[in-house]
């Protein structure tokens, strides 16, 4: 974390006198626990989330402080998870499951894209879907190609899904309280590279982290540079780096990624007139492919460079080459050097 | 399936795992030590929402033939299966459907227009347009969304029935599928789910025999498909599912157990697809004539109207002047739906989130104040 991120959530609204050091886990364990303690239709199911707590412990103690019937270890399916949390949606209940890593979510794509998030629609709001589904995504943790896929184009192609990606703890805790109390379903992807290697101050209080608000935690005037998750951090490196270089790069963590806020983006870009996008999910039709679009369609007059994405390569993610396949800084500075001297 | 003390002792649990419980013979003769006592008024409401069933499902498909609708799903054959499950659930009891059951919704008293407004996809169907023909909802009837992925509602059904449980209503889940259905990935998840946390969940499998082109025994190397329960450790029984009163027996001891915390059950309703699968669908391609010539003898509205003709509640008479009822309603809400226009172009815009978000309501601009498609909606 740098001292401009950390800077700007001094300013973020709802921030109590009470602060505990926190990690992205104990931040999201921490909003789980505190809307549960608030809200009775909260329960959470999912692969050893009970009484293991989680393989990466995030639900860690939860099943202790609310039982095994609002803390529920289910059998080992990914559609029965996604197949029985709609139907607790569907029935008044506020479910929050855990898909155990990003990579395993498929088996129940089908109830994630054609139900939880055609429900609303295809009834005429007769029936709404209100759940968050957490997911571990991201690589960086030496997990090979299925314990480090970020899917999260697959699901914003498919209309009626929100999807989110925190990239600091104090987010993930206001974000996941949100989407709990989100009328819509949300996914919410959490990326494990950041899980424990970031602690800062996070209220004990509850508070919210309004949905569909990128944040500027870098200001500049040469170029943008937009990230989100782990990736945020590689991109805010890059930046450090580049200053050195007499650039001033402005570097936006979308936090939300479906819907967009585009508003934040384009003001940023007709001031620096310059873009690059950083993701670690492949390129090819990645989000940096449609946000590309949308500033083309947007703000086409104001650019001066063509811009670029610093992304995964479109291969399988690698087990050995892992850092050769993310877009550290490395990669990214060269990019924001060449698109500012455009 | 060892009879539960909290139940009084019925016919269904002394039959065993393979036998197929039936109480009328073909021509409507209940079997007297099997006969769950319905009073006649409730077995008449069955017969008629069977019969009206029927008739919308005739007039139908004879709209799609003349292109008046787009497409149908109808229930020929298996009207008991759908409507006298439906009657032997309590109304706050969650119907999940597959798509061939609206019989069920309408049993329940959703209204013909609702159902007809659907089936036109006009700006008064409560979908909006957004789905093709027989893809109904029914909220006010506890009927869920249908939706045309195989076997999805019944992982979300076991998700119902386990919120009942947990908010301790006393409300089970029947969930309709087809045979073809055992084969998807939610039919095991669920079985296993509603099995392992025992939710008040009834699997309502209606073998039809017929997977569209895949016969019964190809879809399943099972000697019955009720042996599946044993795998997932969950009670299943075997009924008559052209028998309206066996499957109001069987459905109404199994709804007892659920909400009685004993757990589901899987019911394999052995029926009969009489018509084809869709409107789009020939099945002359697939099956004989003299198969379907065979089950039209084990026809469910005939056999019920026999048992009631014995009863002496029930002539001629009386099936002319219903008749005539359904054929008026239908004509009314046929012409209703047909002078209703479409649904409005921004609508098609809302309902994907809660709150339009803004790149929504620029495509609903764009959409509302550019060219018109050529062909009329």
């Amino acid at each position: 974390m740098t001292q401009a991120t950390q800077g700007n959530h001094a300013k973020d609204p709802g921030r109590s006198a009470e602060a505990a050091t926190m990690t992205m886990v104990t931040a999201i364990n921490d909003a789980l626990r505190s809307e549960m303690r608030t809200d009775d239709r909260v329960v959470v199911l999912g692969e050893d989330v009970g009484v293991e707590g989680g393989v990466f412990r995030v639900t860690a103690g939860l099943q202790k402080e609310f039982g095994s019937a609002r803390v529920v270890d289910t059998p080992l399916s990914e559609t029965g998870i996604i197949g029985a949390a709609i139907g607790m949606a569907l029935g008044g209940l506020r479910p929050v499951p855990e898909i155990q890593f990003g990579d395993f979510i498929f088996p129940a794509f089908d109830q994630l894209v054609n139900e939880a998030a055609k429900y609303r629609y295809r009834s005429g709001g007769e029936y709404t879907c209100p759940m968050v589904v957490r997911v571990p995504v991201g690589g960086g943790i030496r997990g090979g190609h299925y314990h480090s896929q970020s899917p999260e184009s697959l699901f914003i192609h498919n209309a009626g899904l929100k999807v989110v990606c925190p990239s600091n703890p104090y987010d993930a805790k206001g974000m996941l309280i949100s989407a709990i109390r989100d009328d819509d379903p949300v996914l919410f992807f959490e990326p494990k590279r950041v899980y424990r290697a970031l602690k800062m101050e996070v209220p004990s209080d509850s508070y919210t982290v309004e949905l569909g608000r990128a944040k500027v935690v870098r200001e500049g005037e040469q170029v943008t540079c937009v990230s989100y998750g782990a990736m945020l951090f590689e991109a805010l490196a890059a930046a450090e780096e580049v200053k050195a270089e007499g650039i001033e790069t402005e570097v936006i963590d979308l936090r939300t990624l479906w819907p967009l806020d585009m508003a934040t983006v384009v003001e940023s870009v007709k001031k620096t007139g310059r873009l690059v996008i950083v993701h670690e999910a492949a390129k090819a039709c990645g989000l940096g492919a449609e946000l590309v679009s949308l500033i083309c369609e947007k703000a086409f007059l104001h650019l001066e460079a063509p811009p670029q994405r610093v992304t995964g390569w479109d291969t399988p993610f690698p087990y050995t080459l892992e850092n050769e396949y993310l877009p550290l800084a490395h990669r990214i500075a060269p990019a924001l050097i060449e698109t500012a001297r455009y | 399936m060892e009879v539960q003390q909290s139940h009084p002792p019925s016919a269904i649990a002394s039959i065993s795992g393979k036998e197929v419980f039936t109480v009328l013979d073909l021509d409507g003769r209940a079997d007297p030590t099997r006969d769950p006592g319905l009073e006649l008024a409730k077995v008449e409401r069955i017969y008629k929402a069977m019969l009206r069933t029927r008739m919308i499902d005739t007039r139908l498909m004879k709209l799609q033939r003349q292109g008046r609708v787009g497409f149908h799903v109808g229930a020929e054959g298996e009207e008991a299966a759908i409507v006298a499950a439906a009657a032997a659930m309590e109304d706050h009891d969650w119907l999940m459907p597959c798509y061939r059951e609206v019989g069920a919704a309408l049993y329940r008293d959703m209204p013909l227009q609702v159902y007809i407004d659907n089936m036109y996809g006009n700006q008064n169907d409560l979908a909006l347009g957004r789905q093709m023909p027989d893809h109904v909802t029914g909220r006010d009837q506890h009927f869920g969304s249908v939706t045309a992925p195989i076997g999805t509602q019944i992982t979300q059904a076991v998700g119902l029935a386990w919120a009942a449980m947990l908010k301790e209503e006393q409300r089970a889940v029947g969930v309709y599928f087809g045979d073809g259905a055992t084969s998807s990935n939610d039919f095991h998840a669920a079985m296993n789910f509603a099995a392992v946390f025992k939710t008040p969940t009834l699997f309502l499998l209606r073998n039809n025999g017929w997977a569209i082109s895949v016969p019964s025994s190809q879809q399943s190397a099972a000697e019955t498909y009720a042996d599946k329960g044993v795998g997932y450790g969950m009670r299943a029984v075997r009924c008559d599912g052209n028998d309206a009163l066996a499957v109001y027996a069987t459905v109404a001891e199994a709804r007892a157990r659920a909400v009685a915390g004993e757990g589901p059950t899987l019911i394999e309703l052995v029926t009969y697809r009489l018509g084809p699968h869709t409107t789009s669908d020939d099945p002359t391609v697939y099956r004989d004539k003299e198969e379907v010539e065979r089950h039209q003898k084990r026809d469910p509205v005939k056999r019920l109207r026999r048992y009631l003709e014995r009863q002496g509640v029930w002539s001629d008479e009386a099936e002319q002047a219903f008749a005539a009822e359904v054929d008026a309603e239908l004509k009314r809400a046929i012409e209703k739906a047909e002078a209703t226009p479409p649904p409005s172009i921004a609508s098609m815009f809302e309902d994907v989130f809660a709150e339009m978000p803004e790149h929504l309501r620029e495509q609903q601009r764009q959409c509302v104040e550019g060219p018109r498609a050529r062909k009329k909606h």
